[in-house]
């Protein structure tokens, strides 16, 4: 029975702040904790940036999670297939890499994300029409394939790349970091939240002020209606797969670039990191997906300077806490 | 008076049940037909069907001569078809400006059909630009049927629009859906609450397991109240 007649005032929309706090709660928490100050901001400025290449990675799957229902297992294969692209044009171009000009430096790294995202955007169109498409709605064939997909294109990785881990250095004028006081941070992790945080408004911008982003949001609330609408969400789910497989091959550049080394099974310490957020976020809430990057990378950085014993379990834990305090994550979009 | 939209012998299977068994039924062009029944009889099966979201097993479902029931629901409401579903469905995160610009599907909002569904609805003016999600039930079903009339469609499906809402509110819903209907809208409606089934309905087919089983003038069952009491186990009285 409803509560209010068509004419009665609404009560003001709250605007849920909560999550929002917690990461800037927790880095207040902590620098007591820490004790030096200058300590304190270079893992904050490492947070940031870890949390950033996490978010870029994650946030193409929480959209499939949610937009589709689909357990993508096999994500993590679009990052390492995204890092492996860019040794390619990163080998024959080595000196510009180590050229003191960061212009030129840009010149090898743009290509190179471009070119990765380009491959891992086409693997996930293949991805979604051979692996996808025949198991849409039954989540433990999803599973199957899905991690079917991720073990082949690991092994195919090996077969082609060879088992050696492949260098990625940082191109010179990325190396070292800015000072300011006794405080250091590295000039690659500025760059990192830099990309982070584009990447964010950019996402933001096209769900909230286009038509298309409209029709992705309602597309994770409820597919069907979108359909009685007079639209085709198949061609959307493809393009959402293929904006997020995208994305992971952007995500592999920069972690490659952040470790400095590319391996094949570099997905695998991810892709655990990755589910977390998601879930911690909320599935289908980019948001949420922001935010639980941030504090995936908060725990992971004080924690491992706090209590490193606690470092392998602090993501399982933070993820717990959260699913207590909210059962579907910090922003729930969809009711699964 | 041509019939928009006929099925012959349709079947739907959900899963291991055969809950559509063979109807047939025709939408006159221009009327509205009602379609009621007790719990579980298969109505909002049979829209569910006609709008593709569920797969007809065997049988014709046909839309102005053109059959349809092997379409996807996509192209089924391109064909003109506006659906409002039972649980009425908004884009909760949406606001209702957004739920109805995705409803406009080719083009921008026309300004003079909104003012129209103002004048029906005015509390979407009041809350155009607030989460469809804070709204009451009563204004979240507004904005439902707003959403299938934002643009002109041949056939209206709408189910259980009167569902759990507030005496007030049911009679201004009636009043609209009156109005859409002198627009010469042609609406196929599902309806529990028989108060408001005589109030609009031309037509009636009442359903029972997955079947028709009557079919006439809605003004006729309305005054027969032993053809009510057998059909639906209520009679009009007990509604009012």
């Amino acid at each position: 029975m409803t509560e209010l007649a068509a004419t009665d005032p609404l009560p003001k929309p709250k605007r849920d702040i909560a999550p929002i706090l917690l990461p800037i709660a927790l880095a207040l928490v902590t620098i007591p904790l820490i004790g030096s100050p200058s300590t304190w901001l270079t893992l904050t400025a490492a947070s940031l940036a870890m949390g950033m290449m996490i978010f870029i990675m994650a946030s193409g799957l929480t959209l499939v999670f949610g937009l589709m229902d689909v357990l993508n297992f096999g994500h993590g294969a679009f990052i390492a297939v995204g890092a492996y692209v860019a040794t390619l044009v990163f080998a024959p171009f080595a000196a510009s890499i180590q050229a003191d000009s960061l212009w030129i430096n840009l010149a090898v790294l743009a290509p190179a994300a471009l070119l990765s995202m380009a491959v891992s955007g086409a693997l996930g169109l293949i991805v979604e029409r051979v692996l996808i498409l025949p198991v849409y709605g039954q989540h433990l064939k999803q599973i199957l394939m899905t991690t079917g997909g991720l073990i082949v294109a690991e092994q195919t990785l090996y077969a082609l790349w060879g088992p050696q881990i492949i260098p990625t250095p940082l191109p010179t004028s990325l190396r070292g970091s800015f000072i300011l006081g006794d405080v250091a941070i590295a000039k690659y992790r500025v760059l990192a939240t830099l990309i982070g945080l584009a990447v964010f408004v950019a996402i933001q911008l096209v769900l909230n002020r286009t038509k298309l982003g409209l029709l992705i949001r309602a597309g994770v609330e409820n597919r069907e209606m979108v359909e009685a609408l007079g639209y085709r969400i198949r061609r959307l789910f493809l393009g959402v797969f293929m904006t997020g497989s995208a994305l992971a091959g952007l995500g592999g550049v920069m972690w490659a670039l952040y470790r400095e080394q590319v391996h094949a099974s570099m997905s695998d310490e991810l892709t655990v990191l990755i589910f977390v957020v998601v879930i911690i976020g909320g599935l289908g809430s980019i948001g949420g997906c922001f935010i639980g990057a941030i504090l995936v990378a908060m725990v992971a950085n004080y924690g491992g300077f706090l209590v490193p014993k606690l470092a392998l379990v602090s993501n399982i834990l933070l993820m717990v806490a959260i699913l207590m305090w909210r059962p579907r994550g910090l922003y729930a979009v969809t009711s699964r | 008076m041509t019939d928009l939209l006929k099925l012959s012998g349709v079947h739907t299977h959900i899963g291991r049940y055969h809950i559509l068994q063979g109807i047939d039924l025709a939408v006159p062009q221009g009327q509205t037909t009602m379609l009621l029944g007790r719990n579980g009889a298969g109505k909002t099966t049979t829209l569910r069907t006609i709008m593709g979201l569920w797969q007809a097993s065997s049988g014709e479902i046909s839309l102005a001569g053109q059959r349809i029931e092997s379409r996807a629901t996509p192209d089924i409401a391109r064909l003109g078809v506006g659906y409002v579903p039972e649980s009425m469905a908004v884009f909760s995160d949406l606001t209702v400006k957004e739920n109805l610009v995705l409803a406009a599907r080719d083009g921008p909002l026309d300004d003079t059909q909104l003012e129209w569904i103002f004048g029906f609805f005015p509390a979407l003016r009041r809350f155009w630009l607030s989460r469809a999600g804070s709204l009451s039930g009563g204004q979240k079903q507004m904005l439902s049927i707003a959403r299938a009339i934002i643009e002109p469609r041949k056939l209206l499906l709408i189910d259980e629009p009167t569902k759990g809402l507030a005496p007030a509110i049911v009679m201004a819903l009636i009043e609209c859906l009156k109005e859409i209907k002198r627009k010469g809208a042609t609406i196929l409606l599902v309806e529990q609450n028989f108060f408001a089934a005589r109030e609009l309905g031309d037509h009636v087919l009442v359903m029972d397991n997955g079947t028709i089983v009557h079919r006439g003038e809605m003004a006729a069952l309305a005054s027969d109240v032993p053809l009510q009491e057998r059909l639906l186990g209520l009679s009009l009285e007990a509604h009012q």
